[in-house]
């Protein structure tokens, strides 16, 4: 599995002619498909980031509030936001639907009169926003995990590796779901760290630890195929402290495997966080994120189906610009390693 | 031989302890969680609560009353329901089981065929026009999440081309027994079978093309193509049969967790009264009793799952049963 | 000599890769034929181009960057750019091969047996229960003990030598004309190395395949070759008959191979010569003769490509004049060269 030269570490510490970093860079520089993933990615984050102002100077409303009897003139005539209705699943009201232009309600309104296209961006700051946290904290955790137990091995590597066995065999998603619901409607402290019932802080947390198992496992298989490599055995050979070998022989190795897996674990994370929204159990109402405004289309979808369809194509394209871009850093970090993406 | 079995259901009988009481502890552990609180409702007085957690045991200590759960989920089965008083468990979920089973089971016949042709058509043709709209629709079906998908399925076969010859077949939404209507039952499932199977056929299909291209570098393969046996039979018999090694492993912890309730999704776009959507109704009410069934019920099919894949494994790999 | 056609002719074959630094140039305009009942040896060191002239036989280079160009007749019919269909008539059942190394050779996921009937059953109307006797007998005959039960193995049950074995039956089992044997003694621990030697000179007399037999062991080929080809940076520096060859070798590259085993029979030299210098990178051909910056006799003639003469039994590819070559030799064997 693991290509290691004998003798020699593939990642060195120093500098020295082509490092693997550069090579990987370079790869990834020619990947065309890797590149415009990325270009997409910074657009629709700069989107989402722009939201406050897009409300404020192109929908011209507030996306939070509801706005039952709003009225909004369109090519010269009046009309209601939410124009009563005979039909429909939509308690007698149908919100208006999308007029094309770049100006308020462009994507139409939702059943409480908001306006769509607003929340689309600023949802899209909160899908962004728990993917990039909650991986931030599964890498740091599976890190830290799977090196301390591919490195000390013994008991602890037993226990860790137990504990994370019954993990795996917990449905994931079953557990994000239970955990979403017990803590969903309530505040957590922890500690010094308190987190409000409704903050973004429990989806983030939630998406952040249920992956872990995932990400720990192969790294700590990697250690260990590290730690038997040659390299390591001629580090331990000349005396080498422990932390020196850590430091300069392995940690080096196992980013490049954690590099691999950012993109991965963000597009599976935007998938779970959306999926717990669309089940009232990830962002709490009045914050939006895709999967709320999904939810909240669901109801619509047979009359305002552009409701729905929106933020789920925004989550389609994000996700698969972050699988290709996945593909691009593997092929050009660690073309050998067969990680899966889900 | 025997003494591996046992220690290999020794194996499985703790994980599965150890989920049911994971399971335990996020519901009945969880600090500020308090169940009682949940069953009686908002602003329910001090002795209304107080009676609530003698009624159902809460006051109890936490080993026992695992203990008493587990004892009337497996062994007098009368455990019932917190929110539907006098609903049992057990019967509930058992009645759910085949809508599950039927709806993973046909989507697992789509996504194996899917997946393994679009594994081997690709693999074959590597780096042909073929091959990249492939493996790009892959990437795609692979990054929609599934309960969107289900919602557009719905939007075009219930809502806008319904009427039209294409889509007037379509039933509405729920499930129709095999026993009742096989025509029916076939009917019903089958654009939830193609939504949650078109993740499953793109990822598959990622991975068996990925497998087979590595597979068809070995020696031998060179070995195979000098015997003159044709390279359809080259990489049928030779390539693929070496690389389902990993698709088989995929699919049996794939095709557990989706009987375990991983169909959550598609059955509550679909309405199907499936475990998933059992599970996802009694986490909505915190029904206790209902939640801890599900979850074990799901650990037991992952669990299975996971023994399965390991005895598939020496059959098809000939290597693990030397313990290789 | 021309009245009866050879069983193979390969006539000019070039193989060349297409890479990022242009193209590179494995196998350039290689020559020569194998008769019936023959066992040519090919000898060189690694990187000469050997596996790839071989390769190239049996159509097995199919990477899309290859050019493989020149001509291969196998009893007259050329076989470079035939249809699959028809290589595939001839691969296995007339030209087999047998390849390096024995522990990846063979598909891990089937058994020994399977593996032949296969080939078997792709060539011959056999029923699987005839096939599968006949995978026995052949089992038997390349020497794996209690070959019905052997036939029923995986190859990872069995050891590197045992497989090879295998391969050898596998490779044998439709009675090819000619066998193609790409150092199959190389990964193999010595002791099995001599059996299978001895197992593959044997076939000739009991399967009457001509064999082509490569390696970079001269004892290899000293030991059962009839005829020698030398073989050196993708080019054919020398060819003739084993005795020949050994005894009169015209190459200097020959030299140096030789120089470099000690000597069975004679007086013990001093030291063993050792070829200064190490081979050409393929991307990095010299001009001229490729072995000239290695070699002491060097002179201006030798910036020009030399052609393998095409002269009677004993050809080689060198400017040095045919008369007193050997006496140029003694004053390399003697001790520094020029």
């Amino acid at each position: 599995m693991d290509n290691l030269i004998a003798g020699q570490a593939p990642v060195r510490s120093r500098r020295g002619a082509e490092g693997p970093w550069r090579t990987a860079w370079r790869k990834l520089k020619v990947d065309r498909a890797a590149i415009m993933a990325f270009g997409v990615l910074v657009l629709i984050t700069a989107a989402s980031l722009a939201a406050p102002l897009y409300a404020r100077y192109v929908a011209q409303t507030d996306p939070f509030a509801t706005n039952l009897n709003g009225e909004i003139v369109i090519n010269g005539e009046t009309k209601q936001v939410l124009e009563p209705s005979t039909e429909g699943l939509s308690l007698g009201f149908t919100p208006l639907g999308p007029t094309w232009d770049f100006g308020p309600y462009m994507l139409g309104a939702d059943n409480q009169g908001r306006d769509v296209a607003a929340r689309l961006l600023y949802g899209g700051r909160n899908s962004l926003l728990i993917a990039g946290a909650a991986a931030l904290i599964c890498l740091g955790l599976a890190t830290v995990l799977g090196v301390i137990s591919g490195f000390f091995g013994g008991l602890v590597d037993t226990l860790l590796s137990r504990i994370l066995d019954v993990l795996w065999a917990f449905p994931i998603f079953l557990l994000a779901i239970s955990l979403s619901i017990v803590l969903i409607s309530q505040s957590i402290s922890i500690g010094p760290i308190e987190i409000r019932s409704g903050s973004l802080w429990l989806p983030v947390f939630i998406i952040g630890i249920v992956y872990v198992p995932y990400v720990a496992r192969p790294i700590r298989g990697h250690v260990l195929s590290l730690m038997r490599a040659e390299f390591v055995t001629a580090a331990i050979g000349i005396g080498a402290p422990p932390w020196r070998i850590l430091l300069y022989d392995i940690l080096p190795n196992v980013i490049t495997r954690v590099i691999v897996f950012v993109p991965l674990i963000l597009a599976l994370n935007m998938m779970t966080e959306s999926s717990l929204s669309f089940l009232s159990i990830g962002v709490q109402p009045p914050d939006a994120s895709w999967g709320t405004i999904i939810q909240d289309g669901q109801g619509l979808l047979y009359s305002r189906p552009i409701v729905a369809l929106a933020p789920g194509l925004a989550i389609v394209i994000s996700v698969l610009a972050l699988n290709i871009l996945g593909d691009g850093v593997r092929d050009a970090l660690d073309p050998k390693s067969s990680i899966r993406v889900a | 031989m025997l003494v591996a079995l046992v220690s290999r259901l020794g194996q499985m009988l703790l994980v599965m302890f150890g989920i049911s009481v994971v399971a335990f502890l996020i519901f009945f552990a969880t600090p500020g969680a308090d169940p009682s609180a949940r069953i009686a409702g908002r602003n329910a007085s001090q002795e209304t609560l107080v009676q609530v957690r003698h009624d159902f045991g809460l006051d109890r200590p936490l080993p026992v009353q695992y203990g008493l759960m587990m004892e009337r989920l497996f062994i007098s089965r009368d455990l019932t329901s917190f929110v539907n008083r006098g609903q049992k468990v057990v019967p509930t979920v058992l009645e759910a089981i085949p809508v599950t089973l039927s709806l993973v089971f046909g989507a697992a016949v789509f996504w194996v065929l899917g997946g393994l042709i679009v594994g081997v058509v690709a693999g074959a043709t590597r780096g042909s026009w073929l091959d990249r709209t492939l493996m790009i629709l892959s990437l795609i079906g692979v990054s929609i999440p599934v309960f969107w998908l289900g919602e557009v399925a719905n939007l075009i076969t219930q809502s806008r081309w319904h009427d039209s010859w294409l889509f007037s077949w379509v039933p509405p939404l729920g499930y129709i027994a095999l026993t009742d209507s096989p025509w029916g039952w076939f009917k019903a499932l089958v654009i939830p079978w193609f939504t949650l199977a078109t993740l499953y056929i793109g990822l598959y299909g990622r991975v068996l093309r990925a497998s087979i291209i590595e597979t068809m570098q070995e020696d031998f393969i060179r070995t195979a193509r000098a015997k003159g046996i044709g390279e359809r039979r080259v990489l049928i018999n030779h390539g693929l049969r070496t690389s389902l090694v990993a698709f088989v492993t995929m699919f049996g912890l794939d095709f557990g967790a989706l009987v375990g309730g991983g169909a959550l999704l598609t059955e509550v776009v679909f309405g199907l009264q499936g475990v998933g959507k059992l599970t996802y109704g009694a986490l909505q009410t915190l029904d206790l009793p209902m939640i801890l069934a599900t979850v074990i019920y799901a650990s037991f099919f992952v669990v299975m799952a996971n023994f399965v894949v390991d005895v598939a494994f020496v059959f098809i790999d000939p290597r693990a049963r030397d313990g290789h | 000599m021309a009245t009866e056609m050879p069983l193979l002719a390969v006539e000019n074959l070039c193989v060349s890769f297409r890479t990022d630094g242009g193209v590179v140039p494995a196998v350039s305009g290689v020559s020569f034929s194998v008769e019936r009942r023959e066992i040519l040896g090919v000898v060189g060191e690694s990187g000469s181009g050997k596996s790839q002239t071989l390769l190239a036989i049996m159509g097995l280079i199919n990477s899309p960057n290859a050019i493989v160009t020149g001509s291969v007749r196998f009893l007259g019919q050329e076989m470079l750019g035939l249809k699959r269909r028809a290589l595939d008539a001839i691969r296995g059942r007339q030209v087999a091969m047998v390849f390096q190394d024995p522990m990846t050779a063979l598909t891990p996921v089937h058994t020994i047996g399977d593996q032949i009937i296969e080939q078997i059953r792709a060539h011959e109307s056999l029923s699987r229960g005839a096939a599968r006797r006949r995978a026995v007998e052949l089992l038997d005959a390349v020497g794996l003990p209690s070959p019905e039960s052997a036939v029923d193995r995986y190859p990872h049950q069995l050891s590197g030598g045992m497989r090879q074995r295998a391969v050898i039956a596998m490779a044998l089992s439709c009675n090819p004309a000619l066998l193609i044997a790409d150092e199959p003694t190389t990964a193999l621990d010595v002791t099995v190395q001599a059996q299978i030697l001895e197992l593959i000179g044997r076939l000739r007399d009991s399967f009457g395949s001509a064999v082509i037999l490569v390696t970079h062991d001269l004892g290899v080929v000293a030991e059962v070759a009839d005829r020698v080809m030398v073989m050196y940076a993708g080019r054919v520096v020398e060819e003739g008959g084993k005795g020949q060859l050994f005894r009169e070798p015209l190459h200097p590259y020959s030299w140096g191979l030789f120089g470099s085993i000690p000597p069975m029979h004679g007086p013990r030299p001093a030291r063993l010569t050792a070829i200064p210098g190490s081979p050409p990178k393929l991307s990095q051909m010299p001009q001229g003769c490729a072995f000239g910056p290695r070699c002491g006799f060097r002179h201006e003639a030798c910036a020009a490509q030399p052609s393998l003469g095409s002269a009677g039994g004993h050809r080689s590819a060198c400017f040095l004049p045919r008369e007193g070559r050997h006496e140029l030799r003694r004053t390399l064997a003697g001790g520094v060269p020029a």
